[in-house]
């Protein structure tokens, strides 16, 4: 039925589609002019972004490499990400399969508990984990650091691991690990080889989007994060506001940009759910 | 209802640990008046002793300071006194810019730092909750050299002893652009009668210490209302400067506390008038805007800023080296400079590369800093001295700016 | 021929019959640590932040003061300032969740019924990236582009007309573009899972492109643009940053907040002007309940 081009059966005009492409277009645009200006102002000589640009120089860039902070802001981040993202696949898996697999009072609950570290504004959030950190936690020991941060961004990042492996546990459904057991395979063993397969590609999914959450979170870091940690949000924070610093964060940011295409290209190979991952 | 029971135990569990645990130390008592052993000051600070001899430096020291104090290279690799004061004591710096002097209480209120760079508007608050302790200045030998006028000062010691070595004082200025702003303005007015004729690029400073800004204008423009000091304001007084800066509001383009902001705003255009440091006129100029600052015929607010050393430090030794080597005469003279300040050691005048530094800031000019009203913080106990009214104290100040700022 | 296996069965089988027998231990096991994590710390976290609205500061020391009073709120409910600012935080949340939406739509429904396969894995990756942007860098550029010398101004210069400046229309700018992403994926995975069949049902009904898309794929697809509007609504309610960057002299309630807990050093306030934005987004989750949205995040 109508043409099909690549396989797919024409169903709506081509007038709507080619206004859905020019919205599509346009979209794009708007998303990706000001990561252009980015771009460019990394090669601007003004030190204050102006426009038009004042003169090309590829002294920031220079500057950039040798810039320790950012190298080791960098690497606290990617420290803190994994951390949260290790926490949220670990707690996000089990109560999704708690919720996808089991009836219990309740259910409902725990989805909206779930949600609620992402649903409350971040400040919020921050304020409320920094002040039980300084009334409760300190004097047990605990101290503003990396674990605290990992903690904080572990809140909020279990519901997207949470939701991605429910979308696909929901999808599967219980009858081939039923019929697994059916045939003697103990719990562990049926885990192994028949549900982990299964939502490996949604776990993955999830942990690249936890670990994108993570990366680039800041009100939440600012508030759990102490003096001693600086994430690459916070670095990029305090030297936004010194004049010489700005413009190696636009070469920062730049670089950030284009190595980020390889892990989110990845996880779209890998995962067969295609959808971005669900949110 | 199981659910919401057991919510309910657990957040009461954690609430009961909560009240158990958490008043440690926080008796400060602000109660002004008593009998005995209060200030003028109008409070008792918390019974601490100062340090008594310096140890091994404990190689690091974590500062809170004023953009502009603590520089070490990065932001004009020919502006760094930092490098020589970690090479010759092994103290390594790491500092936290604030930009307001309450984002400075607060800092250090976490107790994750050691020094700090106060203005007479947090000192006060940081002895009373006892988060700073006395100085022992006989440890810090450059402090022979300081100013006379500047030691044992209200803002910097409390009953005799002393709190802090001071760091340097200044005015806040009237920046201006001067391709938009002409005449060069003389007076406050730009930014509070007249702001109207630059609507929508005027620009303030964001905290609410700038109340006592239109306080000082006030006590040339209204002297009816009997302003003695705009940071002991009673009722009437207080309104008059809350309304006055509610008109301003309505031109304001954008309030600013980060250096930063207010420089590519001066530089894009986005502001033409408004307060600033010195060391953003410098620079903005630097980076070719066309502007200038001026410090208006009615006087200004200013600061006088205090190095103070944390309780909880556990750097101490590194926090008085510090001390000692931001006012030695070379150091202070090279901040001074650049921040676009009057040192505090009268040493540093010899040092500075502009010979005729101290005389431009007025160094050793105490009746000109008879005009400038130091940054202090406000307290229901009149400052200028008046016992039949209550003055508005901080609590209100704060409350009000967020309602000018509507 | 094979043996009877009659060896005792290991350690991991015996754990895993008894867990086979014992579905509640099961599910007990799998609850325990999430819920230890979200009920004990997070939830606890938030009470304990709550309890503290009831007390006050004293204004010289910054000490708090444990004498549970209502002031806090009083004063909430009573300053002519905060209930403006409450209003234009959720003008501002709700218009843009609004530009986000029908933004979002058109491109979700392009990349999950017009576009080919292989273009739409490209378009998915196109869309993720900028999410690995720092968001304060993002914020800052738009600094620059609606600056007075900056990209817009200069763009614009020629027809005359000159760009919102900073300010409100800027900040609802700015966190539109900020959170489209967070429309777009939720949404296009909601069209993706609308079946063909409902779109050629509808064409061979004789429906035009425009009536089956309002008629047919806009109420199918309206819990998941719930979905999505419970991140760009929360997201922007809270937020205090990219108004400061480019929000001019404009606050918002998160200004508030942050200016209490931090400058200000009033917890107390802060936490009960945080008391706000939790009722709002409580009752918003609750209210979307009912359109199944959360089956769709």
């Amino acid at each position: 039925m109508g043409n099909e081009s690549e396989g797919r059966p024409v169903i709506l005009s081509r007038g709507a589609r080619t206004a859905l492409a020019a919205v599509m277009a346009l979209g794009l645009a708007f998303v990706y002019v000001p990561l252009l200006v980015v771009l460019i102002s990394s090669f601007n000589t003004d030190r204050t972004f102006g426009w038009p640009p004042s003169g090309f120089t590829v002294d920031w860039w220079q500057r950039a490499w040798h810039n320790e902070g950012a190298r080791e802001a960098l690497l606290t981040s990617v420290k803190a990400g994994l951390g949260a993202t290790a926490i949220a696949l670990v707690l996000g898996s089990m109560a999704a399969f708690a919720v996808a697999r089991y009836q219990f009072f309740g259910r409902e609950v725990v989805s909206i508990l779930v949600v609620l570290p992402i649903a409350l504004p971040g400040i919020v959030t921050g304020i409320a984990l920094s002040n039980a950190i300084t009334t409760s936690l300190e004097p047990l020991g605990v101290e503003f650091g990396l674990f605290t941060v990992i903690v904080g961004h572990a809140t909020f990042c279990v519901v997207l691991v949470f939701n991605n492996v429910l979308a696909r546990l929901r999808r599967t459904g219980g009858s081939l690990e039923e019929a697994s057991m059916d045939l003697g395979a103990g719990v562990f063993t049926t885990f192994r080889h028949v549900t982990f397969p299964a939502v490996r590609s949604a776990l993955v999914a999830g942990a690249l989007l936890a670990f994108a959450l993570s990366f680039d979170e800041i009100i939440v870091t600012t508030f759990t994060a102490g003096a001693s940690v600086q994430t690459l949000p916070l670095w990029i924070f305090s030297n936004l506001a010194r004049p010489n610093q700005a413009p190696i964060v636009n070469v920062v940011a730049a670089v950030l940009i284009l190595l980020s295409v390889v892990p989110v290209w990845l996880s779209q190979r890998i995962s067969s759910d295609t959808a971005g991952g669900r949110l | 209802m199981t659910r919401t029971k057991l919510l309910a135990i657990t957040a009461a569990a954690l609430i009961a640990l909560t009240a158990c645990g958490d008043d440690g130390g926080d008796d400060a008592s602000a109660d002004g008046g008593d009998a005995g052993t209060s200030t003028d000051q109008g409070f008792t600070p918390p019974d601490l002793k100062a340090l008594d001899k310096l140890g091994e430096p404990e190689g690091e020291v974590n500062i809170v300071a004023w953009a502009g104090y603590v520089e070490d290279g990065s932001t004009d690799p020919a502006v760094d006194w930092v490098t020589p004061f970690e090479e010759e004591t092994g103290c390594q710096v790491n500092v936290k810019t604030a930009p307001t002097s309450d984002d400075m209480v607060n800092l250090m209120k976490t107790g994750q730092y050691d020094v700090v760079s106060a203005s007479g508007d947090a000192s006060l608050r940081l002895i009373a909750s006892g988060d700073v302790e006395p100085v022992n200045t006989d440890l810090v030998p450059n402090y022979a050299d300081v100013f006379e006028a500047l030691k044992m000062k209200p803002w910097n010691s409390v009953d005799g002893v002393a709190y802090g070595i001071p760091h340097g004082r200044g005015a806040n200025l009237l920046m201006y652009n001067t391709e938009v702003v002409s005449p060069a303005p003389d007076s406050w007015s730009a930014v509070f009668d007249d702001a109207s004729a630059n609507s929508g690029k005027v620009t303030a400073y964001d905290s609410p210490i700038y109340i006592a800004d239109a306080a000082v204008y006030l006590m040339a423009t209204q002297p009816d209302l009997g302003i003695e000091n705009p940071y002991a304001l009673d009722d009437e007084q207080f309104q008059a400067a809350v309304d006055l800066l509610k008109e301003q509001n309505a031109h304001i383009g954008e309030y600013w506390s980060d250096y930063t902001k207010e420089i590519q705003a001066f530089k894009n255009g986005d502001s033409v008038v408004g307060t600033t440091w010195q060391i953003i006129v410098n620079l903005a100029q630097a980076d070719k805007a066309k502007v200038d600052a001026v410090l208006p015929k009615e006087g200004a607010t200013g600061w006088s800023d205090t190095w103070m050393v944390a309780t909880k430090s556990e750097h101490k030794t590194c926090a008085y080296k510090w001390m000692d080597h931001i006012i030695s005469p070379t150091a202070n003279a090279q901040v001074a400079e650049w921040f676009g300040e009057a040192p505090s050691n009268s040493k540093s005048c010899a040092e500075t590369a502009d010979a005729k530094h101290c005389e431009t800031f007025h160094a050793d000019d105490e009746a000109y800093f008879d005009q400038v009203w130091y940054w202090t913080t406000p307290i229901s106990q009149c400052l200028d001295g008046r016992t039949d009214v209550q003055c508005k104290d901080y609590g209100d100040w704060t409350t009000a700016w967020q309602e000018i700022k509507g | 021929m094979s043996q009877r296996d009659t060896r005792q069965p290991s350690p991991a089988r015996r754990l895993s019959g008894v867990l086979h027998r014992h579905p509640v231990l099961r599910l007990t096991l799998l609850l325990a640590a999430p819920m230890l994590v979200l009920v004990v710390i997070y939830l606890g976290a938030l009470a304990v932040l709550l309890v503290s609205a009831f007390w006050t500061t004293d204004d010289f020391t910054g000490e708090i003061v444990h004498e549970a009073t209502f002031d806090n709120f009083r004063s909430i409910v009573t300053t002519e300032v905060y209930r403006t600012v409450t209003l234009r935080s959720i003008g501002v949340a709700a218009v843009v969740t609004l530009i986000c939406a029908v933004v979002a739509f058109p491109m979700a429904l392009f990349m999950a019924k017009v576009a080919s396969p292989r273009s739409r894995r490209v378009l998915v990756v196109l869309l993720l990236t900028p999410l690995w942007a720092s968001y304060l860098v993002k914020a800052y550029a738009w600094r620059a582009m609606l600056a007075g010398e900056g990209v817009v101004n200069w763009a614009l210069a020629p027809f005359g007309l000159a760009g919102p400046g900073f300010g409100l229309t800027a900040t609802v700018i700015v966190l539109t573009y900020l959170w489209l992403p967070f429309m777009v994926l939720p949404v296009y995975a909601g069209l993706e899972r609308l079946p063909d069949t409902m779109l050629e049902a509808s064409s061979d009904l004789g429906a035009k492109a425009g009536r089956t898309i309002r008629s047919v794929v806009v109420p199918l697809a309206f819990p998941a643009v719930v979905a999505g509007a419970i991140f760009t609504f929360s997201l922007s309610l809270g937020d205090y940053i990219a108004v400061q960057i480019v929000g001019g002299k404009s606050q918002l309630i998160g200004n508030l907040i942050q200016g209490n807990a931090g400058a200000a050093n009033n917890l107390p306030l802060a936490a009960a002007l945080a008391a706000v934005p939790i009722l709002i987004m409580v009752v918003f989750l609750l209210g979307v309940r009912r359109t199944g949205a959360l089956d769709n995040l």
